[in-house]
Order: C-alpha cells, then sequence, then structure tokens
C-alpha cells in the first residue's frame, strides 16, 4: 500500500514540478505548483509526518499559491512567455549540465554512503507511538526549540511590515518630486 | 516496500528540477515558484532522515522551514509589485540595477 501511494504521489509531484518550469502562462505554472504540493502532503502522511501534512496544505496550498495567484492576476502578467527564445545563448545546456550534476551528485552520495545509522542516538526526541504526532512536536518546539520560535514571531512580524512598506504608495509629497522622474523612465523605457 | 533511498531520490529529482527551472526562466514569479519546489524537495529530505533516524527533530526543522517560505513569499511578492509598478512587465534579465 505504501508502494502504491509513493509510486502515485511521485509521479504528481514530479509532474507538476516539470508543469511549473515548463508552463508558458503564469496561471498554469501557479496550478501545477498546487499538485506538487498536494503530492508532497501525502508524501509527508506515508512519513507520519501527519501534523506536516496538514500545515503544507493550510499555508502552502491555501496561503502562499492564493498570493502567488493574487500577486499574478493584480499585476496582470498572466500573458503566455515566449520559451523559444533563449536570453543568454547557452545558458539552458549550462542549466542542464548543472541539473545533471546535482541530480547526479545526490543520487552517489546516496548509494555510496550508509544512510541507516544504526545505533544512533536521537538528538531531540525519539519518535514513538505513545503520542501523537502533534504532541511530540510541540513538546520539542516549545522546550529545545523556544527561542528559535519565539524568532520566527519576530521574523514573521519583520516581513509582513516590510511587505506594508514596500507595497505602499508613494507619499503626496514626494510624488510631485518623483512624477518627472518617473515620465523620463516612461520615455527612456 | 518503499526505502528511505526512495524519497531521498524523489528530493533529489525535485530539487534538480527546481535548480533548473530558477536558472532558465526570466520571470520573477516562476523563478519564486522554483524556489518553493527546491525548498520542498528539502523538506521531504528532512522528514526522510527523520523518520530513518527515528527523530522528531527533522519534523521540527520542516516546521521553520515553512514559516521561513512564508515570510520569504511574502517579502518577494511586495518587491515583485513594488518593481512592477515602476516598470510594467519586467524580467529578471531587466533587474539588473538596484536603483528603479
Amino acid at each position: 500500500m505504501e508502494t502504491a501511494v509513493f509510486i502515485v504521489c511521485a509521479a504528481i509531484v514530479l509532474a507538476g514540478a516539470l508543469g511549473v518550469v515548463l508552463a508558458r502562462n503564469p496561471v498554469h505554472a501557479a496550478l501545477s505548483l498546487v499538485g506538487t504540493l498536494f503530492g508532497m502532503a501525502v508524501l509527508f502522511l506515508n512519513l507520519e509526518a501527519h501534523f506536516l501534512a496538514a500545515v503544507q496544505i493550510i499555508v502552502y496550498a491555501g496561503a502562499i499559491v492564493v498570493l502567488f495567484l493574487f500577486v499574478i492576476m493584480l499585476l496582470g502578467v498572466d500573458r503566455l512567455e515566449d520559451l523559444s527564445v533563449e536570453p543568454i545563448t547557452g545558458q539552458r545546456v549550462l542549466a542542464g549540465i548543472v541539473g545533471l550534476g546535482t541530480f547526479g551528485l545526490a543520487v552517489a552520495f546516496l548509494v555510496t554512503s550508509d544512510i541507516g545509522l544504526p545505533g544512533q542516538e536521537a538528538l531531540t526526541g525519539p519518535i514513538t507511538d505513545q503520542y501523537s504526532n502533534l504532541r511530540q512536536i510541540a513538546d520539542v518546539l516549545f522546550t529545545d526549540y523556544v527561542y528559535a520560535f519565539e524568532a520566527t514571531a519576530a521574523l514573521l512580524t519583520i516581513s509582513v511590515v516590510g511587505a506594508v512598506v514596500m507595497s505602499r504608495r508613494i507619499a503626496r509629497a514626494d510624488q510631485a518630486q518623483e512624477a518627472p522622474e518617473s515620465q523620463e523612465a516612461a520615455r527612456d523605457d | 516496500m518503499v526505502t528511505a533511498s526512495w524519497y531521498l531520490i524523489l528530493a533529489a529529482g525535485l530539487f534538480t528540477i527546481g535548480a533548473v527551472g530558477l536558472l532558465v526562466r526570466r520571470n520573477p514569479l516562476i523563478m519564486f515558484m522554483c524556489v518553493e519546489l527546491m525548498l520542498n524537495a528539502v523538506n521531504l529530505t528532512f522528514i526522510t532522515f527523520g523518520r530513518e533516524l527515528g527523530d522528531i527533530g527533522g519534523q521540527v526543522s520542516v516546521f521553520f522551514v515553512l514559516v521561513v517560505a512564508a515570510a520569504e513569499v511574502v517579502v518577494g511578492l511586495a518587491i515583485v509589485v513594488a518593481i512592477n509598478r515602476r516598470r510594467p512587465q519586467a524580467t529578471a534579465d531587466d533587474l539588473s540595477a538596484l536603483r528603479g
């Protein structure tokens, strides 16, 4: 059963990833990304990470992809992109070589190394069947990683403030000075 | 029976697709999506190793990666919106200078 789920989800994940890279329309790329993230959530369930599977659906497929789609539609960039033109000559060949190298090195490392690491003690906390997955994560998160958890709260606050500052309209006093410059910029383009 | 190696190979493949897409594509939004693919590949390796070693720390790390990814998308898309206000339809090649 686990094998069948893995094969189906791996196919969905890889097809979605290829869809993101190859789609000419950004909206189609975002929808392919949903497929990848959904397949990944099912793989998390397969690996008994129940809480993260739920968070993956809620945060990634729910919030992040919707944010992507929102920006695509807000900016009106949902036009087809011409992929036949190669902006930098030879770049795609080099990118393919880099990709093959990355994949080959990862697989070679995997084949030659012993990932089982038998007899290794769990550093943070062992996975047990005694408590639920959520409780085990919470136990570690609010004891060993509590400072990191507080830091993520600060990070989210800073990023929200930064997003608001960057996307706000230019103040009226600046606009009088900015206007001729932006017209010049438009003419140059 | 699926062993941990299959999950790791899948993660390596997903990371590779994301990396190649990041190098090849020129639309900033698509490049962000490719970064998300790479982050997801790393999340899968974290959870696979966490299960293999019987350690809950892998899943806690993925939790932090998810938070950082959300913050990154918020700031990145705000930058894309700000750039598009001044220079509509700009690609990554057009954005070689730091000043708007």
